[in-house]
């Protein structure tokens, strides 16, 4: 594994592997995310209760999971950052967080307009709102800690402390919340269970979900590939490179 | 020279810090203040109905104290970054996660003991009922730990960072949000004559996970910054 890693410890190694499989992930992410989109929004069925409003649950779900997931990203490219220190792995921290943030607030948006036909009102003080709420404060901590240092490597580490710090907050946050209040519908499909989902309803969501992962994870490879040529900047490669393309 | 023993440097760290708060007093006691200041806003702002007051008062006393909490945090490192106390710190035979406790155990005493000891006092202001003041009591007592352990992570992240005050606030409040919850649920049952052990157990639980890991985060954030 570690002989297999190590030579993308070099910055130049890393962009020229952003740079192939890049456009793969582009592709998948159109494929996916606009086959599951038109499946879910006009061909799936109307639900009997909720009628066509649950709809936007092809946009909410995905949106909730992967915010949460790209927080774990962050964390696991903050220990690496941190461990091994390796400057790729810092500079993926300011690459994932604004795409985290922002999957946070699609998340939060969604929720509301879901929210307003079925609970009548855009914003109830429930569990999984107010940890989603605070998902977007942890992240928006992390980027301001990473910018407001004048050594870039320093607010690096220190980010990648936070989110190390947040990561194990964050469960606790999570748990807590839920304890003090819940509204919210229970789970439908990341439980440990049968997914009580109906298979029509339940593969366009699938396929939604696998979209919003190559979106998170190619717009990721977007960001990481600027931030690189960002601080390499002053290397001949960096220099080449901007050249070519 | 012969070497400290662990428990000497620790002790020597910690009586350091209470003399050096003990000659500048209106350091530990302006947050004190502050939370005195802000309780008080309360019942001008709400209204002096003991009813209201009372049902709102575990929330409030608790808000104030994470606020207070945050204003008294730029003292714990920043001094000792500035005259170079911490690069000694650093150099120290004893591992730095270990010597910081000794820092963060000081500031415990100057700014979540006095909140403790003072507990009863907003308990009256805010007419809360007398089953709820031990409740508080023991809430601050078992919570504010936690607050002292969790700051200094964000006082050591934030040591180069010129004014990084507003910065601690909003790195540090999601941290905070736990405490919150099950402290003020406490003091609402216990007003209402429920039992509170689920409530303190974990406010305990909290405190002894924060307490223990704080201070890895804290010595990075230190190694970090000093370099």
């Amino acid at each position: 594994m570690w002989r297999w890693l190590h030579p993308y410890a070099k910055p130049e190694a890393t962009y020229n592997l952003l740079q192939k499989l890049l456009p793969w992930f582009v592709a998948l992410t159109l494929v996916t995310l606009i086959t599951g989109v038109i499946w879910g929004l006009a061909f799936a069925p109307g639900d009997y209760q909720q009628g066509d409003s649950y709809r936007i649950i092809f946009l909410h779900v995905p949106a909730a999971i992967f915010s949460m997931g790209a927080y774990m990203g962050m964390a696991i490219m903050g220990g690496i950052a941190l461990i091994w220190q390796i400057k790729t792995a810092e500079w993926a921290i300011p690459a994932i967080a604004p795409v985290g943030a922002a999957l946070t607030i699609v998340a939060l948006l969604t929720g509301a307009i879901w929210g307003k036909p079925m609970w009548g009102t855009w914003w109830v003080w429930d569990a999984r709102l107010t940890s989603e709420l605070i998902l977007l404060f942890l992240y928006v901590g992390v980027m301001a800690l990473y910018f407001a240092f004048d050594d870039a490597r320093t607010g690096a580490k220190a980010a990648a402390i936070l989110s190390l710090v947040g990561v194990i907050n964050l469960p606790i946050i999570h748990f807590s919340v839920e304890w003090w209040n819940t509204l919210h519908q229970g789970a439908t499909i990341t439980k440990f269970e049968r997914p009580s989902i109906a298979a029509s309803m339940l593969i366009p969501l699938l396929i939604c979900l696998a979209g919003f992962a190559f979106l998170t994870v190619s717009l990721v490879m977007m960001r990481l590939k600027n931030e690189i040529l960002r601080h390499e900047l002053h290397r001949a490669w960096a220099q080449q490179r901007l050249e070519q393309d | 020279m012969s070497q400290l023993s662990n428990r000497q440097t620790w002790l020597t760290l910690l009586k350091r810090d209470l003399r050096i708060a003990a000659r500048r007093r209106s350091d530990a006691l302006n947050p004190l203040l502050f939370l005195l200041m802000v309780v008080t806003l309360f019942p001008l702002g709400i209204g002096p109905g003991p009813d209201i007051l009372a049902r709102i008062a575990p929330g409030i006393i608790w808000v104030a104290a994470l606020l207070a909490s945050l204003l008294g945090l730029e003292r714990l490192f920043r001094d000792d970054f500035q005259d170079g106390t911490l690069e000694q710190l650093c150099l120290l035979p004893q591992p730095l996660a270990f010597t910081v406790t000794a820092k963060m155990t000081a500031h415990w005493l100057l700014s979540g003991l006095p909140l403790v000891i003072l507990s009863p006092v907003l308990a009256l202001l805010l007419s809360l009922p007398l089953q709820g003041w031990w409740a508080l009591a023991l809430t601050l007592l078992l919570g504010t730990p936690a607050l002292s352990a969790l700051g200094a992570i964000g006082a050591a992240l934030t040591l180069q960072v010129q004014r990084g005050s507003s910065l601690v606030s909003l790195i540090l409040i999601p941290l905070f949000i736990p405490l919150l919850i099950f402290a003020t649920a406490a003091v609402e049952n216990a007003s209402m004559g429920l039992a509170v052990h689920g409530q303190l157990a974990i406010l305990a639980a909290i405190s002894v996970l924060t307490v223990t890991l704080a201070p890895l985060a804290v010595a990075a954030g230190i190694r970090m910054s000093v370099n």
